[in-house]
């Protein structure tokens, strides 16, 4: 589908083009059809939107460059990384020039006994953690596309990963962001200190989907690994049982260092696919890690298997090696394209709910499939209560995306009135934005927009993108009204 | 409650209205940090209680003028707690002030700060607006993350009403190790073992002498104190020192004169600025005395900033209390202020004369 919710610009073609050209090297820009083509979309393939240009700058002095004169001419600006974003965060606008930070690609600099590393937003997740692996460091977030996603998208979406309930999500592992304001001006945020002078404007800048500044250099903490990781995987014939023994692990005092559950679907598309060992008669397995000295690992892993068998689960094992540990987990972290297999498109849902919820929305889940017809997977970060239903579907069947659509919405609205929030980690983006209606007041969506024109007046950075207008606020709800009154009547 | 609440927004929208000032007060127990208050008191500590908690959520929600001794208390019973130590600075303490003001005791460095903890708030703007953010759920990244740029504002965005703070279990085991060891020997050892997988949960070095705290599994403080060697101390000694060090009743913090905190880069070498207290790993450095634009102009070079965390109000307005941003910094942070809080009516001049 083509995006429709972007509001249209009107921009000099012509002019911007000449502009951009005087600054960026030849083949930093990007005009023809053909050429934009592979940028006409990020991980939420279902959206699809050529941009009026595409600019890849080398340096931030080329995109400093790129912001005056789009700043100039009212063109707005959509920042791209590696495009893994499962929002449509980096949807391309009609009228304005994908910017791909994807070039800005350096390790600045690695400081083992600070334990920093300063790098360029297009430098891979997992391109860090390599850089400091010789000095017995990593950066700690994972997500499950860290050896294709970006820091500055990292950064843009806060994104987290399967160890984030111990180590934080990427505002607690980031120290500075550098970037660029629409208006072209380099802003410091954040420093190499813990904290800083004023507003902390550095946590803002996490999650605000490249709505806020174009982000240039991102200086990140690095964490000592620790000397020995351990999980155990253990296999439920409920999932309610495995939902309850997540709730009683962290009553029982453990904070673990990944907790992670997979139901019967997910399971079955992933062990064909990587053949990770796990047990495919369960109905749900958990993987629960335990990291530290090898005296700490053994003594909390004792504490995880009595809290695990407690809950009544069929069967407990524990990894013996970390060649066991990592193929456990690549089972794990290979979910999505496990799942991608299966089908020839999928939705990935992010809603968070209180832990204790999850059983009960693992039902709903299961009877909403029935109801939409349409298969679901499901992978989730346990320990935060953070849900990834994957919902199959194949776009070249007529009504399955609208269904599918409609399915999602469902959980997500179902996350709001548990008490949660229909984006744990993936933003919002084009995706979920008239969702924010669901979980926002008009009061409060004001306010972000207050916020964004503290930082872009005009409204031209990653326009149409997080935050939806009042105006379509207010058409949603009206329509939300109607459906509930129409549905009401006898 | 409500009535208050609605109490509140009359008040907050007849002051905007005449152009008054309104000077938000918790427990009134950190008033002497930051600029000094103007404006009529506007007394939000009778806001009391706690609204939810779960401790298998990990999540306690509580009202803005909740003590923090108590919600100290109620977590403590579940053997939980607020693992950033936030300093009381007395008994009247409350959890607004606490996320107002956004500091961190001793644990800062291990653990994280206020802004590392806090899921969610609801709060009046200086339209009278109430509006909710964040949440009780441990990852939320739909809109803006408001709750943490609430930590540390001092009150100038808006009157916190509620606050949801993560909470982690307590540690099993802890004990404290004292070294004899110089300045710099200290910063670098301090930095060296951040780069370990060791259980520091805080340290602090000052004349000469290096205190460490270990935290964690059993097995795991017994092993990381066997490899630090130092004097073990007795365990009421050790929680005094910590409690000396987040309360600043230390003897390093006595007697007049000015306070200055050095957010700084653990890895900083010593600045030979005056007498002086290192927290956080090298992160965090307490200075007495000193000229104003010498320190700042220190800080800076350093890669860090200083705030004059006490002093007299005569030099807090001449030196300011925190140390000046950059031109594009301070204009969005006009507008951010702004953007809450349109007639300027919320604690001005608390934490830069123009906010
Ligand atoms: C006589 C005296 C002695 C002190 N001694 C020490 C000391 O020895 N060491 C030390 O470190 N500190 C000391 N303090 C500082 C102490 O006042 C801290 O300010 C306190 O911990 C903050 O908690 P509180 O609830 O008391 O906040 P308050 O002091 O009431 O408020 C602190 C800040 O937060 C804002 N605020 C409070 N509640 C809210 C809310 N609900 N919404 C928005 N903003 C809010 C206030 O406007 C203010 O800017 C002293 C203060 C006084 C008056
Ligand atoms: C298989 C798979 C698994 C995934 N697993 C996880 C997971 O475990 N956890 C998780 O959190 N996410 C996960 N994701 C989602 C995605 O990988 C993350 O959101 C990631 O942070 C996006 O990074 P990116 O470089 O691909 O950014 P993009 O998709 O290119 O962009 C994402 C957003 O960031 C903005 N942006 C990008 N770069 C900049 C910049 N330099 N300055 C300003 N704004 C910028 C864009 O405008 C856009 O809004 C997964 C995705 C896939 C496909």
């Amino acid at each position: 589908m083509e995006s429709t919710l972007a509001d249209r610009y009107t921009v000099d073609r012509p002019e911007l083009v000449t502009r951009l050209r005087a600054v960026l090297p030849t083949n930093a820009l990007l005009a023809e059809e053909e050429a934009m083509r592979p940028y006409d979309c990020d991980g939420l393939t279902a959206f699809r939107q050529l941009p009026l240009l595409v600019a890849l700058p080398e340096n931030e002095a080329q995109a400093q460059a790129i912001l005056r004169i789009c700043h100039d001419l009212r063109a707005p600006v959509v920042p791209r990384g590696a495009a893994t974003g499962l929002s449509g965060g980096a949807t391309p606008h009609p009228d304005g020039v994908l910017v791909s930070l994807a070039k800005l690609k350096k390790i600045i600099a690695v400081d083992p006994l600070a334990r920093t590393a300063i790098v360029q937003p297009g430098v891979r997740n997992l391109a860090v953690s390599e850089a400091a692996a010789p000095y017995g460091l990593y950066y700690a977030p994972d997500p499950s596309s860290q050896i294709a996603c970006t820091i500055g998208g990292n950064v843009a979406e806060n994104a987290g990963g399967v160890h984030c309930l111990k180590y934080g999500l990427t505002v607690h592992n980031v120290l500075r962001v550098r970037g660029l304001t629409i208006a072209g001006d380099i802003v410091e945020f954040g420093n190499a200190a813990l904290d800083a002078p004023g507003y902390d404007l550095l946590a803002l800048l996490n999650g605000s989907e490249g709505l806020l500044a174009m982000i240039t250099e991102v200086t990140v903490r690095l964490t000592p690994k620790p000397e020995l990781a351990q999980v155990v995987i253990a296999s439920f014939d409920d999932v309610r049982k495995a939902g309850d023994a997540v709730a009683s692990i962290i009553a029982a005092g453990i904070i673990p260092a990944g907790l992670e559950m997979m139901d019967k679907k997910a399971t079955h598309a992933v062990e064909p696919y990587v053949n990770a060992g796990y047990d495919l008669e369960a109905e749900a397995i958990l993987l629960c890690e335990s990291d530290g000295t090898p005296e700490e690992v053994a003594e909390e892993i004792g504490r995880m298997r009595a809290v695990i068998e407690k809950s009544g689960a069929a069967g407990i094992r524990v990894s013996q090696n970390e060649a066991e540990r990592l193929r456990f987990w690549a089972g794990r972290k290979a979910a999505f394209p496990a799942v991608g297999r299966l089908t020839p498109d999928y939705l990935c849902m992010d809603g968070t709910i209180p832990r204790r919820r999850l059983a009960e929305m693992l039902e709903a889940i299961n009877a909403l499939s029935i109801k939409y017809a349409l298969r679901c997977a499901n992978v989730f970060h346990a320990g935060d209560g953070n849900l990834h239903p994957l919902i199959m579907y194949d776009a070249n069947q007529p009504g399955e995306l609208d269904r599918a659509t409609a399915f999602g919405a469902e959980i997500l609205e179902l996350s709001v009135r548990f008490g949660g929030t229909i984006t744990g980690e993936h933003g919002v983006g084009v995706e979920k934005i008239m969702l924010m209606a669901e979980q926002f007041s008009l009061a409060e969506i004001d306010t972000f927009h207050r916020l964004k024109a503290a930082f872009d007046e005009h409204g031209l950075l990653n326009p149409g993108k997080g935050v939806p207008t009042l105006a379509r606020c207010r058409e949603y709800t009206q329509a939300r009204a109607g459906t509930a009154a129409a549905s009401a009547r006898p | 409650m409500d009535a208050l609440l609605d109490d509140w927004v009359g008040r907050i929208r007849e002051t905007a209205a005449r152009g008054g000032k309104l000077a938000i007060r918790g427990g009134g127990s950190k008033a002497f940090y930051g600029g000094s208050e103007s404006g009529e008191p506007f007394a939000v500590g009778d806001y009391q209680g706690i609204v939810a908690y779960e401790p298998t959520e990990l999540v306690v929600t509580a009202r803005a003028g909740t003590r923090l001794a108590d919600l100290a208390a109620t977590l403590a019973e579940k053997g939980q707690w607020l693992p950033f130590e936030p300093p009381l600075f007395g008994p009247q303490a409350t959890v607004g002030g606490m996320l107002a003001c956004g500091l961190s005791g001793p644990r800062r460095q291990a653990m994280g700060a206020v802004r590392d903890f806090v899921l969610g708030v609801r709060l009046l703007d200086g339209r009278g607006e109430l509006l909710s953010f964040g949440g009780q759920v441990m990852k939320n990244v739909a809109g803006y993350d408001v709750p943490r740029l609430l930590a540390g504002s001092l009150g100038t965005l808006g009157v916190i009403l509620e606050v949801s703070l993560k909470v982690l279990p307590r540690p099993v085991a802890e004990c404290s190790l004292r070294l004899a060891i110089d300045e710099a020997a200290a910063l670098q050892q301090l930095n060296r073992w951040g780069g370990r997988p060791l259980p520091i949960s805080a340290s602090a070095w000052h004349d000469g002498v290096l205190t460490l705290r270990l935290s964690g599994a059993a097995a795991a403080v017994a092993a990381a104190q066997r490899t630090l060697a130092g004097e073990l101390l007795d365990d009421a000694v050790a929680a005094a020192f910590w409690q000396s060090l987040r309360e600043q009743e230390h003897a390093f913090f006595a007697g007049e004169g000015p306070l200055w905190r050095l957010g700084l880069p653990s890895v900083a070498p010593p600045q030979a600025l005056g007498p002086t207290l290192i927290e956080w790993g090298g992160a965090q450095r307490w200075l007495r005395g000193g000229e104003a634009a010498v320190i700042r102009e220190a800080a800076a070079r350093a890669g860090g900033h200083a705030t004059l965390f006490r002093g007299e109000t005569t030099l807090k307005a001449a030196a300011g209390v925190f140390q000046p941003l950059s031109e594009p910094l301070a204009t969005i942070h006009r507008k951010l202020k702004q953007a809450f809080d349109p007639q300027g009516i919320f604690n001005p001049g608390r934490m830069y004369p123009d906010l």
